[in-house]
């Protein structure tokens, strides 16, 4: 027992990630979707472990290869990157609860091995950004993830042949992106020799007053702005989350931006410092606007989408918007909005599009106009959808109220006009989200069935696990201490880090 | 004089990367780019960095090229017009140009011996203390494989990722029955050729050549694996150089006579097994008491377990790497098959 706790923190990252290359191995239909539910299952455990740990008894660190830091690489588990970690794989997992006829429906049986390989690939990629403290291993990480998302979402080809093209489109300016950021780190290097992250973030402040130093902040930024897909560099989340297979967007909807937003909070944190980052060089007026338009044009683009996995991915866009206004008011509150967030926006949005995945399983569409009359036909994944559009909208008693109340309480705490701007731009975003959803939910409901409209009631394979996530998520509604007590926590430990 | 090297060959690598952007014919674009590679790999020689000058003419210039022309052959080589030339990339590179050029007003010159770097207290244990703590003379190695192994644990998981990417795509063609078609490429059509010509019997001279060459080929991809602890060298570059002797070998005879030898499964045990060795490895440390990746536990002298640890997970990159470049190249050329026309 004292050995895996010891090691949890590069036991969650090489399980899944030693785990690919067996299943790739794997042949047939259940062993490949078992195998790697069993090791994103472990990976949650793991990832559960070191939060309690890391919240009662502070930071772990883990020196691979026996190195001690800054010589070697080091992990660092600390209240956000353990709860981040929390939110991914246990994401992770419960997309797989639902995998196996999903994806059995659309990619050919025999790439079943490598298909799951490269989800291991992506999982572990996502979790080795996080824990990570060392910036050239973020990088090599993000390559890792780059590269098995492009495939998986190129994976949805055989269903629709414009995936390679949404692939090619987030691979090229994915790979802009990776190489902003790995600029970046190589200009920190340059001007600190060190690539361990406490070590830079030490070194800092007698350096951040030269010209490197601010070339690698707007390249980091920049490259992280890409990753996660914040207005204006979105323009390849839509295609890829439209085209890609089912429970690979479920998957990434909640978890691959919200890892870039990780990787923002870290560098303006806990590397650059928040003295820098606001006060030097004037992020909150950057990304303020920047949160505010993607909430409001991106939920009103979102209304007019033809395709509810679109209409769902511009709706992801905009919340990313809330969580980039979050970050960018530069206190504990938005800072606690943020986080919090980011938990409540990936369970909401990964049932979402579990639910949709179970409309394509049985109907064969996600276009919303054939669509029309599946309120009646699929009666549990259509209330499965509505209750989660009330999440997303953010009625009480749902995930997205208690983000939204956290949100407009720390934009108010400003106490000044654009404060009071903010918070009216958050709540006429939320109407906007009311048309999109009631939109879809008029015609699901209130339209009649096509002719020979086939497809009745989701298997219960797939209705379990969307179940799962809409019931969680009015848990985490409801009762608030987890989501709310570790986003509170892991606030105020980067807030006190420097 | 080595100011003028470095201005020399800077030049020519403006104009060969325009003279790439320049020209139409993407088989001369693909030559072009092969020697932008070689003349990258002489400039990190200039800047002592030839561990990197390695791997850049081994993967830049060889295998690359080699890809780019297996894609060639099936894509053609004549660029379809562009419809209207957009400024904004431009506009975008140019700004990100400046950006670099901006960055490198308050950097520390070149080689100098007061930079950051050098006098940071990694380089001085890596330059120090490493030929003690781990007891061998290529620091680069040291680094690369124990300091930061973990780095390269990942970058061996990139390479994994890129060959299953490929083979994941580029098989996605054979949509209904795979099996089946599998069967057909490896046993119908293959037995057919073998009555009638092998690989292209009329080319003597590329015959006679490469079985002289591919030899030593192999032999030299050994040495740069093994000797990786000494001198330049390692896992990616021998990994490479490896499946270059395999794809000569193929490009000349033929893939289907290559396939027999090292059929698609079997690449795929070596690719999965790359990765596992190296993992496998960490493990061991960790069973033994130590951390992932902790050499010094693998055995009861510390500088003979880095020795070990090292010979190991540079195999496991070596493995990987020759098996991912190998998987790479029969997923390109076996599309080529499939379409009635071979690579070569």
């Amino acid at each position: 027992m004292t050995f895996f706790m010891s090691h949890a923190p590069v036991l969650a990252i090489i399980i899944p990630l030693m785990g690919a290359p067996i299943c790739a191995l794997f042949r047939g239909k259940t062993a490949p979707w078992l195998f790697t539910l069993i090791l994103s299952g472990i990976a949650f455990a793991y990832s559960i472990d070191l939060l309690i740990a890391v919240s009662a008894n502070g930071p772990i660190s883990y020196e691979i290869g026996g190195w001690a830091p800054p010589y070697g690489i080091e992990y660092v588990a600390d209240p956000l990157s353990a709860f981040v970690m929390v939110i991914i794989s246990g994401i992770s997992t419960g997309v797989l609860l639902y995998a196996k006829d999903s994806i059995a429906n659309e990619v050919p049986t025999s790439r079943l091995g490598f298909f799951f390989a490269a989800y291991l690939l992506a999982l572990t990629g996502m979790m080795g950004i996080t824990v990570t403290g060392d910036a050239f291993n973020i990088f090599v990480f993000l390559e890792i993830t780059s590269l098995s998302s492009y495939v998986l979402i190129a994976m949805g080809a055989r269903q629709d042949r414009r995936a390679l093209t949404a692939a090619f489109q987030y691979l090229i300016i994915g790979t802009i992106g990776a190489t902003f950021i790995l600029i970046g780190v190589g200009l920190l290097y340059v001007m600190t020799g060190t690539l361990n992250i406490a070590d830079i973030a030490d070194k800092f402040d007698s350096i951040s007053d030269t010209r490197p130093i601010r070339a690698a902040v707007g390249f980091l930024i920049v490259g992280i702005a890409i990753k996660l897909a914040m207005f204006p560099f979105h323009v390849w989340l839509p295609n890829a989350y439209s085209y890609a297979p089912n429970i690979v967007t479920a998957f990434f909807a909640g978890t691959a931006t919200k890892v870039s937003v990780y990787l923002l909070i870290r560098f303006i944190y806990t590397v650059f410092g928040a003295d820098f980052s606001f006060g030097t060089v004037y992020l909150t007026e950057l990304l303020l606007p920047l949160g505010v338009i993607a909430a409001l044009s991106m939920s009103v683009v979102a209304i007019f989408q033809d395709n509810l996995k679109r209409l769902l991915a511009f709706s992801s866009v905009a919340q990313l918007g809330y969580i980039t206004i979050a970050i960018a008011l530069a206190t504990e509150a938005g800072l606690t909005a943020g986080i919090l967030h980011i938990f409540n926006h990936a369970i909401v949005k990964t049932g979402l599009f579990l639910t949709v995945g179970a409309m394509f399983f049985a109907t064969g569409t996600t276009s919303i106009k054939a669509l029309a009359g599946v309120g009646q036909r699929m009666p549990m994944t259509s209330f499965g959808f509505v209750l989660g559009g009330l999440g997303l909208i953010g009625i009480p008693l749902t995930p997205g109220f208690i983000s939204k109340w956290y949100l407009i309480q720390a934009v108010l705490e400003r106490g000044d006009y654009i404060g009071y701007g903010l918070a009216i731009a958050i709540l006429l975003s939320s109407i906007f989200a009311v048309i999109y959803i009631w939109r879809v939910v008029e015609i699901l409901y209130f339209h009649p069935s096509p002719e020979g409209a086939k497809g009745s009631e989701a298997p219960l394979s797939l209705l379990i696990p969307c179940w799962i996530f809409i019931l969680g998520s009015f848990y985490f509604g409801i009762e608030t201490s987890f989501n709310v007590g570790f986003a509170e926590q892991a606030a105020q430990f980067l807030m006190g880090a420097r | 004089m080595e100011e003028f090297t470095d201005i020399f060959l800077m030049l020519l690598l403006v104009a060969g990367s325009l003279a790439v952007l320049y020209v139409r014919n993407l088989f001369v674009a693909t030559m072009l780019l092969s020697a932008v590679s070689f003349l990258m790999a002489l400039l990190f020689v200039t800047l002592d960095a030839v561990d990197v000058a390695f791997t850049e003419a081994a993967v830049g210039a060889g295998i690359s090229t080699v890809l780019y022309l297996g894609t060639l052959a099936l894509v053609g080589s004549s660029e379809r017009p562009a419809a209207k030339l957009s400024v904004i990339p431009l506009l975008l590179a140019l700004s990100v140009g400046g950006a670099l050029i901006y960055a490198t007003f308050d950097m520390p010159v070149i080689g100098a011996a007061d930079t950051p770097v050098q006098l940071s207290n990694l380089t001085k244990r890596f330059v120090e203390i490493s030929p003690i703590e781990i007891g061998i003379p290529n620091m680069v190695t040291s680094v690369l494989a124990s300091y930061r192994g973990f780095d390269t644990f990942g970058e061996t998981t990139v390479v994994f990722t890129a060959a299953i990417g490929v083979l994941l795509i580029l098989s996605q063609k054979h949509v209904r029955r795979p099996e089946e078609d599998e069967v057909e490429q490896s046993g119908l059509k293959p037995a057919a050729k073998d009555h009638g010509q092998v690989g292209s019997p009329h080319d003597l001279i590329p015959h006679v050549v490469s079985k002289v060459l591919i030899p030593f080929i192999l032999l030299f991809a050994f040495y740069v694996q093994f000797h990786g602890d000494f001198g330049p060298g390692g896992g990616f570059q021998a990994g490479v150089i490896m499946a270059a002797g395999f794809i000569l070998y193929s490009l000349i005879f033929g893939l289907h006579i290559t396939k027999k030898l090292l059929p698609l499964r079997v690449v795929e045990l070596f690719l999965a097994f790359g990765v596992l060795l190296y993992g496998g490895v960490g493990v061991a440390s960790m069973i033994k008491g130590g951390n992932f990746l902790d050499y010094n536990v693998l055995s009861a002298d510390p500088v003979a377990g880095q020795h070990l640890g090292i010979l190991l997970v540079e195999l496991g990159v070596g493995i990987t790497v020759t098996a991912a470049m190998l998987a790479i190249f029969y997923g390109f050329a076996g599309r080529a098959q499939g379409r009635g026309k071979d690579v070569n």
